[in-house]
Parts: C-alpha cells; structure tokens; sequence
C-alpha cells in the first residue's frame, strides 16, 4: 500500500506542492528532448533516403564538434573555423558516398549497415589522429553563444534557465523547421522521398541518387554539428559524447524510424519523460533512472505500436 | 503547353535509337549476344521473345541501367560510351518497369509530379518559399500532370497513396509517371502483364494515343501476341540472347524461327 503511495501518489503531491520544481524540471527535460531530437532527426535523414541505419551519426557529431574545436586551438578565428567545419562535413558526404554508397549500391542494408560500423571507426581514428584524444572545451563564447542564466520568478519559487539551453531550444526548432519545410516543399525533396521508396523508380525518372545522397549525407553533417556544439557546450567535447547518440535509439522507435515529426516528438517524450522520471520517481529506487528510463518508455510504445508513434504503416497488397 | 501537341505519329524512317552487336553477360550467363537493331523515330517497336530472352536486359542496357560488355549504342546520332540512368532520362528516355516500381507511399499526383522532377528548373530557395517563379512553374506542372491525368482517366484516385491501387491502375499510374517526362522515347516493359481483357483493351488505346497524339516513340515488351500484332509497326524476336527475327508483324509471324521459338520443335 505504502509502496503503491508512493508511485501513484505521492510523486503528484510533490508536483502540485512545488510547482516551480516542476517547471525547472520540465524545462530541462524538453532542452535534453530537444537535443535527443536532433540527434534522431540525422538518423531520420539518412534512413529516409538510403535505407541505412547509419550508425555513425553519433560519431560524426563528435567529429564535427572536434574539427570546430580542434581548428579553432590551431589559432583558426572562430567563424572561419565553423565555416572550415562545414566544408570539411561537405566532403565527408561526398567521401561516404564515392567510397560507401557507391559501391555497395543494391546490397543488402545489413551490409550498409556494417558499413557504417567501418565509418564509425574510421572517423575515430582520424578525429584522434589529427586533433588528439584529450576532451576539450566547446569554444561557446567565440561563437557569440551566450553563457549565464536568467532567474525567473514562477509560482512562488524561483526557476532558473541557462542561456546556452535557451540559444539550443531556438537553434534547434530553427533547424527542424527549415528542414521540414526544405523536404516537404522543394524539389530535392520530392526526389529524396522519391529515391527513400523506390531506388530504380528514382533513377528512371532522372533523379540522380549519387547527388541525393550527398545532399542527405551533407545536411545530416549539419545537424550533427549543431547537435555537436549544443552538446558540447554542456558537457565537453570528446569521444565519450557518443553515448547521448545512443539516446537518440529510443527516440527513433518511439517516432518511428521514417518520420521526421516522429522524431522531434519522440525526443521531447523521452526528454521530458526521463527528467520527470529521474527526479520524482527516481528516489524510489535509489536514483539513476535517467540512464534507462528511455528505453523503458520505447519499449511500452513498441507494445502498443510497433511501428512507433508516426511511423509509416506498411501497405502490402498480397 | 498542352499535352496534346506533338509531331505526326507513325514511321518516319529516321533512326532515334540504334543499337549494334551489344553483347552482355553476368559472370557465366550470356543474356544478350550480338543483338542489332533500330528504333525510328515515330514507331511502335516491339521486342518480344520467350522467358528469359533478354528482352528486359536490353530494356536495361537502353536506359543505362546495364553496361553492355559490347556493341555501340547510338541514341539521336551520339554514341555512348557508359550512360548513366539519369542521364538517359534527361535525354528523354523514359520508361516503366515489369514488376511496377511505383513510389508507393506518394499519391497518384505526386508520383506523376515526380516525373516533372527534371523539367523542374528553378532553385530550391525560390521553391522554399513557393513565391515568384517558382510559384509559376509549380502551377505549369501541376496543369501538365491535371492533363495527363485526364488523358489516362484516372481522376478518381489523384489523392490516392498508389501502394492501395489494384495492380492495373498502378500500371496505369506508371505510364503516368513516364509521360510526365515528355519522352522522345518510351520504353515499356510489360505494361499488359497480369491484366484482364477490358484492362489490356483500355492500356492499349493509351499506348496508341500515346503515340498518335504525342508522337511518342515506344518500345515496348509484351507477351500477349495478338496484342503485339496489333500495336506495334515493327517487331524483333529475341531467344537465348539472340535476335532470331526482326520485321513487320505480318512476316514475324509467318516466320518458322519463331514459331520454333514459341511452340518449341522436336529436333
């Protein structure tokens, strides 16, 4: 009974009792889904257009936040650095592409797949061998990032904000938003919907898949080096910061692996899901929920709805 | 930009598209050996044979989805070294597959909007904001896709995702796609296969239509022989990768290395 109290109940209580509590806690959990969000919407992309699980995309996110940092420490100013950074993402897409894709096309996606694992690796090797192993700092304030936090006074209780979760917030739903419309409105984004269904329908209709691919690879380097300096602004950058791409797993069963709403959604959920989790139910079982609690939720909606929240419902005509 | 202009249907006597002694294997398998023949501007060529012939295989080659390991390949007076599929659709090559490869989750006008995507010229910036130019062109294809739609009376299931459509319709839809891209030359690859004889009557007239009113050249595969006879102004008979004729209906059928062919001989 007591036990029962104290999930259903209690947790409630506490809400309702310390509602600028609450408010914080909501806030860090929808800047956390927000980033989780990115990660999953590079995942989303490239999924969408080759039908590779790429699991690299963690990675890049570290690599690009590292050339940024890295080229930065090499006495390169700020701005030039970031725009070096996304000349050095654009070649990485044209590479994966010459030297990946190309070559691999029509085979099995396990073997894209696997591929990527080799990506994975390589991009390891080459961040380590070029800038070195050490963690850095994420050059926030060059980037005219701002740092601090704003006090507000909510509920009778006082809510603090970081600036630089603030700037992600807007960054973010920034992107998102060009994104959606860039892939809902344009050309390109019709073809790319076009090539993500049918490989040699595409190319019949003079969609050049070597271009798509480059331009997905390319735009999924972007948001890995948004994600990547977003993140390394609240931690550091190093290779250590692949894990929070693991996070992004939960979020893309939870959307679905093909939706790009799916995806912002899903990170929100899961953000949010697991602060709320951590700090209210968490004391229950001596804390450290937030490491698991993700995959928990995924794996309810997964119950319910095997293809996630917006994924696309297969139609088989048998 | 109406759908129904064109030049005059029928056999002009230019060469479109011609082809000589193309050869392809896989590995061992020989799918094609030594095959030549032409395409004219303006006609309605057939290319049938019994299964595994290689007729789908030269559909391939002719739209740069295969590399043939020999033979010259010569479309509108270039020859080409290795064409690649996007390529030979900028070209004006368009076709349709055997198996209707359909971009299954779109609807019926988003599919034969695809099909507009090479005619589509302005930058994606302009297209961002569906503003200006773009807007104008964005409308100009709409009207051109609105008109073919009319023309292959499928008006009905414009909004329909075409994953949902029964398989006549789809192909119907895939014709669709290939006629958005203003062809000179159009290959079909099967498009009668798995259809009743109301179906087969009505694709018929639109293969027909296709080529009167547009001036499309079509070469198209299909097993049905009356069909075959029926449609088209030329035929070339393949069998084991070989071409074992090549002429008008009447003497392909009179021909005894076909009948040999189709029936099979006891030797």
């Amino acid at each position: 009974m007591t036990l029962l109290y104290s999930i259903f109940v209690d947790p409630f209580v506490q809400m309702a009792g310390a509602p600028d509590l609450l408010v914080q806690t909501l806030w860090e959990g929808l800047v956390g889904g927000v980033l989780y969000a990115l990660i999953a919407l590079g995942f989303v992309l490239i999924f969408k257009a080759s039908g590779v699980f790429n699991f690299a995309q963690g990675i890049m996110m570290v690599f690009a936040a590292l050339t940024l940092v890295g080229l930065h420490e090499k006495g390169v100013p700020a701005f030039v650095a970031l725009g070096l950074t996304i000349v050095v993402m654009f070649l990485l897409a044209v590479a994966v592409e010459r030297v990946i894709l190309r070559p691999l096309v029509n085979q099995p996606d396990i073997i894209l797949f696997m591929a990527t694992f080799g990506l994975t690796y390589v991009l390891i090797g080459l961040g380590e061998l070029v800038f070195g192993g050490n963690p850095k700092n994420m050059i926030t304030s060059e980037l005219l990032l701002p740092s601090g936090s704003l006090d507000f006074k909510v509920l009778g209780g006082l809510v603090s904000l970081q600036k630089i979760d603030i700037a992600a917030a807007i960054i973010a739903s920034l992107m998102v938003a060009v994104l959606a419309v860039f892939f809902q409105k344009t050309r390109i984004g019709r073809a790319l919907r076009a090539v993500a269904d049918d490989h040699q329908a595409a190319l019949s209709v003079g969609i050049s898949l070597d271009q798509i691919w480059v331009i997905v690879w390319f735009t999924a380097g972007l948001v890995a080096l948004a994600t990547g300096i977003m993140w390394g602004a609240r931690s550091n950058v190093s290779f250590a910061l692949e894990i929070v791409a693991l996070k992004a797993l939960p979020v893309l069963i939870l959307g679905g692996l093909t939706s790009v709403p799916g995806a912002i959604v899903g990170g929100l959920i899961i953000g949010i899901g697991e602060k709320l989790g951590e700090f209210y139910w968490g004391p229950l079982i001596g804390g450290g929920v937030e490491s698991w609690l993700a995959y928990f939720i995924a794996l309810a909606v997964l119950l319910v709805r095997p293809q996630g929240l917006f994924g696309e419902k297969i139609i088989e005509r048998i | 930009m109406s759908v129904a202009s064109g030049a005059p249907a029928g056999d002009s006597g230019e060469t479109l598209l011609s082809i000589e002694h193309v050869s392809l294997s896989f590995g061992g398998v020989r799918a094609i050996r030594d095959v030549s023949f032409d395409i004219r501007r303006g006609e309605i060529r057939a290319i049938i044979g019994p299964n595994g012939a290689g007729k789908t295989s030269m559909l391939n080659v002719i739209n740069g989805f295969y590399h043939p390991q020999a033979g010259r390949i010569t479309y509108k007076g270039a020859t080409r070294r290795r064409m690649r599929p996007h390529q030979a659709a900028a070209q004006g090559i368009a076709r349709t597959f055997q198996n209707v490869a359909l971009f299954k989750g779109m609807t019926t006008l988003d599919n034969i909007l695809a099909g507009r995507t090479l005619r589509m010229r302005k930058s994606f910036f302009w297209q961002l904001w569906r503003y200006g130019p773009a807007l104008t062109e964005e409308i100009e294809h709409r009207k051109y896709c609105e008109e073919i739609i009319d023309f292959l009376e499928i008006e009905r299931i414009r909004k329909e995702p075409v994953g949902r459509l029964p398989y006549g319709l789809q192909k119907r839809v895939e014709l669709g796609r290939a006629l958005a891209m203003q062809p000179e030359l159009l290959l079909l690859d099967e498009p009668m296969a798995g259809m009743n004889l109301e179906e087969k009557e009505d694709m018929s007239r639109f293969i027909l239509d296709v080529n009167a009113e547009f001036g499309t050249t079509i070469a198209l595969i299909e097993h049905d022989i009356g069909v075959v006879m029926d449609l088209s102004d030329r035929i070339v008979v393949l069998d084991y990768g070989n071409k074992i004729a090549d002429d008008r209906p009447d003497e392909v059928r009179r021909d005894q290395a076909v009948i040999d062919a189709y029936l099979g001989v006891v030797h």
